[in-house]
């Protein structure tokens, strides 16, 4: 039996979750830090 | 020898968790913690591309499970991670319902959704390997089945905190479900060796016992040094973010009530 697929889906499903979950909490920092900044500035 | 032992005079008041309370304000974590994440970021990375590609492209073929074997440069580490991050969890929950620290009912939200993902990545990954190796994807063994209660836990845990009106009593009742679902912690550990599982028993031992060849077990160690360190950043850049956004909100309630003077 070929492994590779399902081997690669293991690998492709952990890169994407990381790269995934690490661009949606980097999207919701950046986001806190700009309105906190922005409302004390006001 | 006289003296009254309940008079509060003699009990000795320890500074047992004072350093605890002292960074366990939200605004001195904020400072402490800002700074760090942009290095814990960039060690995560390194550690886990490092783990990952050496797994994948130069780490040695297993002599009985040829190429499948390379499963367990993702698989293992999200499940030591899955594991970790739910006793976290349940520390978290700890201090929070005896202390009342609002950092930790903060961490214990920020840790769920994070948490649940490592435990799905080592769920499906567990499961694509599962197929060529055992002929299925799934079997109700007592490894796997204790593993998807966990992941149910921290659902569960993800839709408590959410599911009142009233925060603070999510924060409560989540609590109290993260620390009645620790139970299962020992249970994911011992299910290879309480039962006659179809999953293999515990190959890396801290004991010295370890049954895995060394070329093997750099590249896994790597991997789980950066799995960890990619949990520890994600929930500390969502624990900052959700502080900050809790300043703001507070910051602009507090001037819409001065307007409203």
């Amino acid at each position: 039996m070929n492994f590779a697929p399902f081997i690669d889906g293991s690998y492709g499903v952990t890169v994407v979750f990381l790269i995934g979950i690490a661009g949606l909490t980097f999207a919701r920092y950046r986001t806190a830090v700009k309105r906190l900044k922005a409302v004390e500035t006001r | 020898m006289n003296e009254n032992v309940l008079s509060p005079e003699t009990i000795k008041v320890g500074r047992t968790g004072s350093w605890l309370h002292h960074y366990a304000n939200p605004g001195r974590f904020l400072r402490l913690a800002r700074p760090v994440l942009p290095w814990l970021a960039a060690f995560s990375i390194v550690l886990t591309v490092t783990g990952i590609v050496w797994g994948y492209f130069f780490a040695p073929a297993d002599w009985e499970q040829g190429d499948a074997a390379r499963i367990m440069y993702v698989h293992v580490p999200a499940a030591w991670v899955s594991m970790a991050g739910y006793a976290a969890l349940a520390v978290c929950s700890f201090f929070s319902l005896i202390w009342r620290h609002p950092l930790a009912d903060l961490a214990a939200e920020e840790i769920g959704p994070v948490g649940a993902g490592f435990t799905a990545v080592c769920l499906v990954s567990g499961s694509l390997w599962g197929k060529p190796m055992w002929g299925a994807y799934w079997v109700w063994d007592a490894r796997l089945t204790s593993v998807l209660v966990l992941f149910f836990l921290y659902l569960g845990h993800i839709a408590l905190i959410r599911a009142f009106d009233n925060k603070q009593h999510g924060y409560r009742a989540a609590a109290i479900l993260a620390l009645v679902g620790a139970v299962n912690l020992p249970i994911i550990v011992f299910s290879v060796q309480w039962w006659n599982t179809l999953h293999q028993g515990n190959t890396i031992s801290f004991s010295g016992n370890s049954k895995i060849y060394i070329t093997m077990l750099y590249p896994l160690l790597i991997a789980s040094v950066g799995f960890y360190l990619c949990f520890i950043t994600l929930v500390t850049a969502r624990l900052c973010a959700a502080i900050m956004e809790r300043r703001t909100h507070g910051l602009l309630l507090a001037r819409a009530g001065g307007t409203e003077k």
